[in-house]
């Protein structure tokens, strides 16, 4: 997907005046926050069991390579074949050179992430392959050749009238209104295209090491049948979603649906290792899973491997204030809010997001909500750091910083240049005391006044009290 | 697939996790040993308290799912069982199922089931279920040659028996199960908890996505 997280701020300046996309911002937030803490507090033991969590992934990324390697030779047993991409184009190249040896004409795709990352989609179209979207909000997106805005609710951007809209232009059929009708429209549009496609494609939330399998969760269905029903499954997903066992797995799965949806427990959770026996009725002939780097191991060793015991649950952007305001389009690539901050700067390079490190108050919801425990206040911090660094700042800002950092270390200066800057602030702000337009700081009071400063500064009000006392 | 390329891509993953964690080289013996130690134990980590009896449980969790559920004194009572549930919905009396069930007398309760895998415009299917959860009111499901996946699936009613002596507390028993029962993982594992949905719309939930609206327990001694 191509990145645009430079326009950060025009484009959450559009989305803060988008009346439509505010109140379906408010409707995510009763429900998702809502529903995670009261699945959380259906866990007498939920800080253990978190814990425990958070020690799963350290453990499997602590010795990644290793469980990696134990993950291909048991998926390699069971007749799967294990693919290495170094890169989104490599993934992309490997699933166009499946989809020709196999003669494959239609894809069925459930939601991956990962895909998302590599611009699976446009890569197969140009081979000349038909990929079908089957989620119902990335089939949403795939007619109006839009990304997503959420991990978990691709689609929350768009009122049931705008699905209406698009569905009567699309499928030429009687509008529907009611929501059960255009699920049900969708389930009738995709059924044939489930049971034609030649290959399914999925993601994986995890990948078991224990027994080579991948396993998906999914509420609708659609994951269980790309990876029953074609003659073919691609499994692609991210180098650091192993997991060693099926106990770990399962530890994780009690906390994914509660902090992604608000479930106990997601309505299908599907456990796939290898191909079908002779004897089988169902299942692929041929399973392929391509184990995607595409920026993971730049993250590995240093202090921000902790977000990669990232499960892709989306609660770190329910909760975060800037998310709530701006929605996930803001954030110009596939991962939106606090997580997107860390990933898409860590993939695709600081100097394309230079904005998103930044887009947070620090305010520490994601922290504390993260069933992972990823410090990801701690992590933005660094980026910004090492923005600072890379001299990657702004030039007002890096000379006024320069400037501050210079009068600060002369006290006497410092002291003067404060109460000839609070006068002038004073006189500023005039009868009213209050500043409308701030030099350098226009952007500030843009949308709100400055209160003028009142009186003597706190160095003149703290020596006057020493020579009293 | 050229795989002399896959192999370098493989190897230059592999090297650069090793190099930023400050481990040279491949892995030794004592690395690799120590992972498939813990890959054998295979421990449990904290898990929720979950009280009441196991049945009990289930069935509450179930219908907190949208499942349903109906209680039988015996095998023999499938077919009646089922009919009833079906004539209730004013759902068709045709049904698809696993081979387990094709002795039973289905003709005897009006019924017309034929044991095979579902097809895109079966209604009905029957299915097991090797264990069930009573932690999260689950089915789970194992692919078979007499067990295949899609019988629980593409219909649109799923009606599935369960044995109450097969219902265990969490998650980590039925893999214990498993691995007591079983070589290896079949190759497909699903866990069920009650009929597909889709809240992407306004996040208003839907029953019926793209798998069954009604998913009705039949439970069995």
């Amino acid at each position: 997907m191509q990145v645009t997280s430079m326009n950060f701020k025009a484009r959450a300046g559009e989305k803060l005046a988008d009346v439509k996309l505010q109140a379906a911002l408010r409707k995510l937030q009763g429900n998702f926050v809502k529903g995670r803490a009261d699945r959380v507090a259906e866990l007498d033991n939920f800080e253990a069991i978190r814990t425990a969590a958070a020690e799963i992934r350290d453990r499997a990324l602590a010795n990644l390579d290793v469980y990696l390697e134990e993950f291909e030779t048991n998926a390699t047993a069971r007749g799967a074949v294990v693919h290495w991409a170094e890169t989104a184009e490599e993934a992309n190249r490997i699933v166009c050179e499946l989809a020709v040896r196999y003669g494959v004409r239609k894809a069925a795709k459930s939601k991956s992430m990962v895909s998302e990352e590599c611009a699976l989609n446009d890569a197969l179209e140009a081979a000349g392959i038909e990929v079908i979207e089957t989620d119902l909000g990335e089939y949403i997106l795939q007619l109006a050749h839009e990304p997503p805005s959420h991990i978990v609710a691709p689609v929350v951007h768009k009122s049931k009238e705008d699905v209406s809209d698009l569905f009567e232009e699309k499928h030429k059929l009687t509008r529907k209104t009611r929501i059960p009708d255009l699920c049900r429209e969708a389930r009738e549009i995709l059924r044939p295209h489930f049971l034609s496609a030649d290959m399914g494609i999925s993601g994986a939330n995890f990948i078991v090491a224990e027994t080579g399998s991948t396993l998906i969760v999914t509420n609708e269905g659609n994951g269980r049948m790309v990876t029953t029903l074609p003659r073919v499954h691609v499994a692609i997903t991210g180098i650091e979603k192993v997991v060693p066992t099926l106990e770990d797995a399962t530890t994780l799965l009690r906390l994914l649906p509660r902090h992604g949806t608000g479930q106990t427990i997601t309505n299908y959770i599907s456990v796939n290792t290898g191909v079908k026996d002779a004897a089988d009725l169902d299942g692929p002939e041929h399973f392929h899973i391509i184990l995607v780097d595409a920026g993971r191991t730049k993250l590995i060793g240093g202090d921000m491997q902790a977000m990669l015991r990232c499960i892709r649950c989306g609660a770190c952007m329910n909760h975060c204030p800037v998310y709530q305001s701006v929605g996930g389009h803001a954030y110009g690539w596939v991962y939106p809010g606090p997580m997107g901050s860390i990933l898409t700067p860590s993939y695709v390079g600081i100097e394309n997001a230079l904005d998103l490190p930044n887009a947070s108050t620090l305010c520490n919801q994601c922290g504390v909500v993260c069933p992972v425990k990823i410090p990801l206040p701690d992590l933005m911090r660094k980026l910004r750091e090492r923005q600072f660094e890379r001299g990657l700042k702004p030039w007002p800002e890096k000379l006024g910083l320069a400037l501050w950092g210079w009068t600060a270390r002369h006290p006497a200066l410092y002291a003067v240049l404060s109460r000839i800057g609070a006068r002038m602030l004073a006189y500023m702000g005039g009868a009213e005391k209050r500043i409308h337009h701030l030099p350098l700081g226009g952007g500030w009071t843009a949308g709100r006044d400055m209160p003028a400063p009142q009186g003597k500064t706190f160095r003149e009000l703290y020596s006057q009290k020493i020579r009293k006392g | 697939m050229k795989s002399e390329e896959n192999s370098a891509a493989r190897k230059a993953i592999l090297s650069r996790i090793r190099a930023a964690q400050g481990r040279s080289g491949v892995p030794d013996d004592a690395e690799r040993e120590a992972v498939r130690a813990h890959i054998r134990a295979h421990p449990q980590s904290p898990r929720p308290a979950s009280d009441g009896e196991l049945v009990t449980r289930f069935r509450e969790r179930a219908l907190d799912l949208a499942s349903t559920w109906h209680e039988i004194g015996s095998d023999s009572a499938i077919p009646a069982a089922t009919a009833v549930y079906l004539r209730e919905n004013n759902l068709p009396l045709r049904a698809v199922c696993w081979q387990e069930f094709t002795g039973l007398d289905w003709a005897g309760s009006g019924m017309e089931v034929e044991a095979r895998n579902a097809r895109g415009d079966d209604l009905v299917g029957i299915t097991g279920a090797f264990c069930a959860i009573a932690e999260t009111g689950t089915l789970m499901t194992l692919s078979g040659p007499h067990t295949p996946a899609a019988v629980s699936l593409l219909p649109e009613t799923h009606i599935a028996v369960v044995h109450k002596t097969r219902i265990v507390r969490g998650m980590e028993d039925a893999w214990e199960l498993l691995r007591a029962e079983f070589e290896h993982l079949p190759r497909a594992v699903n866990f069920i908890s009650g009929p597909s949905r889709t809240a992407d719309i306004e996040q208003t939930v839907t029953l019926g996505a793209h798998g069954p609206y009604r998913v009705h327990i039949i439970l069995a001694p």
